[in-house]
């Protein structure tokens, strides 16, 4: 409970600016359609308002300040708008329907679950290999870092592509880019977890003349787990990135980077951030579910959780 | 008592290559353990004494000489399960319960598990712990989770005890009580102990027999056979016997030092 205090205060202040960034971003926009609408603005041409920073402008019309929280089709939407447009899209739908925020979440978030699966799974047992042999050590250490130093928004396309030109489409090649991203995390923590035992721990058990696989069952898995948790924690979040971008360039319908994308074509702002917005919430929810079960977990193996 | 020599060590060396060149941990290293011995090795740092415990072990291999345990190399000896080994720290898995951390040898060694509850019940009550069986490690204090290790090296019934400055970390009052407990249950049990520490007193009264060692390199400068009896209360130190011991002991470990000091 302490630490609810210092959250809120952090997200009031980015409420704040938030609020504060919305008149000047809206003010030109405000200020053409306030014109249309017969209103007083000032200077009066298009043309004289662009020499005005938003600042400028909002500060010689202080009458307009208000429209800007308000206007249909904003270039910064004030919150309440994104708000009002999240409440309309998931409560306000059914949530078969396509302009339900829960359908294309749902969209999004099964190959996200999936992905994070077949990333975890990959990424546990490079681990094990790295940790285990020593031409796996120095063999694929390197590649699973370059591997994250090509752009995954150039890559996403491609992989869509050819394993459409393949027939594989839909959850599949969306789930293949969130493991992607989402295995690397595990194998750097696995590693270092599976690792973690020291050389005294270890001798412990040469004097029981132990195997490898005992050790690995009785000490190296379970010594593991607090780095396991950690990984698994920026994997699941890696992973909903990766749909997401998986969605945005190859023409998807429907997910949350489907909406980002439609939201910008179609002039909707309001559609892009209320996507942006759930997205957020999803990958902080699935964080969230992972540090409760980490903490019950840890504390019922006897250790802290950090 | 018969005078069965359990572990021999002769002509025993051992060289470390490290960045800096060779390190010279053991040199001519000749000595006999007998079955029930309680051997001390004390010495300051860097005089090899825990590492020739772990030559004994089978944890380093020696690079020239020869050691025996139960007539077998170390190796074959560690493989044989021969020796149970104390570390500094207790080293229990967290993750374990303390029964479970005293199964742990026995499920790697695939006692049954009637058989494993039967033996953690018995090495608790050997080390005073009894009814902690299903504690966690952390509920325990440090004294008692090094007891728990030493009955976790109990529990598969090897001959031999290795224990490399078990008490080390302990404060003194603990210390006196597990020095007492760990005689107590030495003439219980009838095994053999080698115990590396570098407190005199501690050696002094644990031990049959003390092995005094000097670093650069590591070498035994003297061993001394107690003449204490086997039954030592804790007041035993204040005899006169004990003190003239506990002098030639220091008088020894200062021979080893003249050239550095």
């Amino acid at each position: 409970m302490k630490s609810v205090l210092p959250i809120l205060t952090v997200i009031a202040a980015i409420l704040l600016f938030w609020v504060v960034c919305v008149v000047p971003m809206n003010m030109h926009l405000v200020a053409d359609q306030a014109q249309r609408d017969a209103l007083v603005v000032t200077p009066d041409t298009p043309a004289a308002r662009q020499d005005y920073s938003g600042v400028g402008l909002a500060l010689r019309n202080t009458h307009l300040i208000p429209l800007t929280y308000n206007y249909v089709r904003p270039r910064l939407p004030s919150p309440h708008q994104v708000a009002g447009e999240m409440y309309k899209t998931i409560f306000g739908q059914r949530i078969t329907s396509k302009r339900s925020l829960v359908f294309h979440g749902w969209v999004t978030l099964a190959p996200t679950l999936l992905g994070f699966l077949i990333g975890t799974t990959l990424g546990i047992l490079l681990a094990v290999g790295i940790v285990y042999s020593r031409v796996m050590d120095l063999s694929v250490m390197p590649w699973a870092i370059v591997s994250q130093t090509i752009p995954i928004l150039a890559l996403a396309p491609m992989v869509i592509v050819v394993l459409g030109s393949m027939g594989v489409q839909g959850l599949i090649p969306k789930s293949i880019i969130a493991a992607y991203l989402s295995f690397f995390p595990v194998v750097v923590g696995m590693v270092k977890g599976l690792r973690s035992p020291d050389s005294m721990q270890l001798d412990l058990l040469r004097t029981y003349s132990a195997s490898k696989s005992q050790g690995f069952w009785a000490l190296r898995l379970p010594a593991s787990a607090p780095y396991l948790f950690a990984s698994l924690k920026i994997g699941i979040s890696a992973s909903l990135v990766g749909t997401i971008v998986a969605e945005l360039p190859t023409g998807a319908r429907a997910g949350f980077g489907a909406r980002m994308l439609v939201g910008d074509q179609y002039g909707q702002p309001l559609v892009s951030w209320a996507a942006l917005f759930a997205a957020a919430i999803t990958a902080a929810a699935l964080v969230g579910i992972f540090s409760v079960i980490e903490r019950i977990t840890l504390k019922r193996m006897g250790m802290n959780a950090s | 008592m018969s005078q069965q020599t359990i572990i021999t060590a002769r002509n025993l060396d051992l060289t470390f290559e490290t960045n800096d060149g060779p390190v010279h941990a053991l040199k001519d290293v000749n000595l006999d353990i007998n079955k029930g011995d309680f051997v001390s090795f004390i010495g300051p740092s860097g005089c090899g004494k825990t590492t020739f415990l772990r030559c004994i072990a089978g944890l380093e291999t020696p690079t020239a000489g020869e050691i025996s345990v139960n007539g077998m190399t170390p190796d074959e000896a560690r493989r044989a399960r021969a020796y149970g080994y104390v570390f500094q720290a207790a080293g229990l898995y967290p993750w374990r319960t303390i029964g479970g951390n005293i199964k742990l040898p026995l499920e790697i060694m695939g006692f049954d598990k009637a058989e494993q509850s039967d033996r953690v019940k018995r090495v608790l009550d050997l080390v005073d712990l009894t009814g902690f069986d299903r504690k966690f490690p952390w509920q325990l204090s440090g004294g008692m989770q090094q007891r728990a290790s030493i009955a976790r090296a109990l529990a598969f019934d090897a001959d031999i005890l290795l224990m490399d400055e078990p008490f080390g970390a302990l404060d003194e009052i603990v210390r006196d009580h597990l020095n007492e407990q760990l005689l107590q249950l030495w003439a219980r049990t009838e095994k053999t102990i080698a115990f590396v520490t570098h407190s005199i007193p501690e050696a002094v009264y644990l031990s049959t027999k003390i092995v005094v060692m000097s670093p650069r390199p590591g070498r035994i400068s003297d061993v001394i056979e107690s003449t204490l009896p086997r039954e030592r209360p804790l007041d035993i130190r204040d005899s006169p016997e004990f003190i003239e011991i506990a002098h030639r002991v220091r008088d020894g470990l200062r021979a080893g030092h003249s050239d550095d000091v």
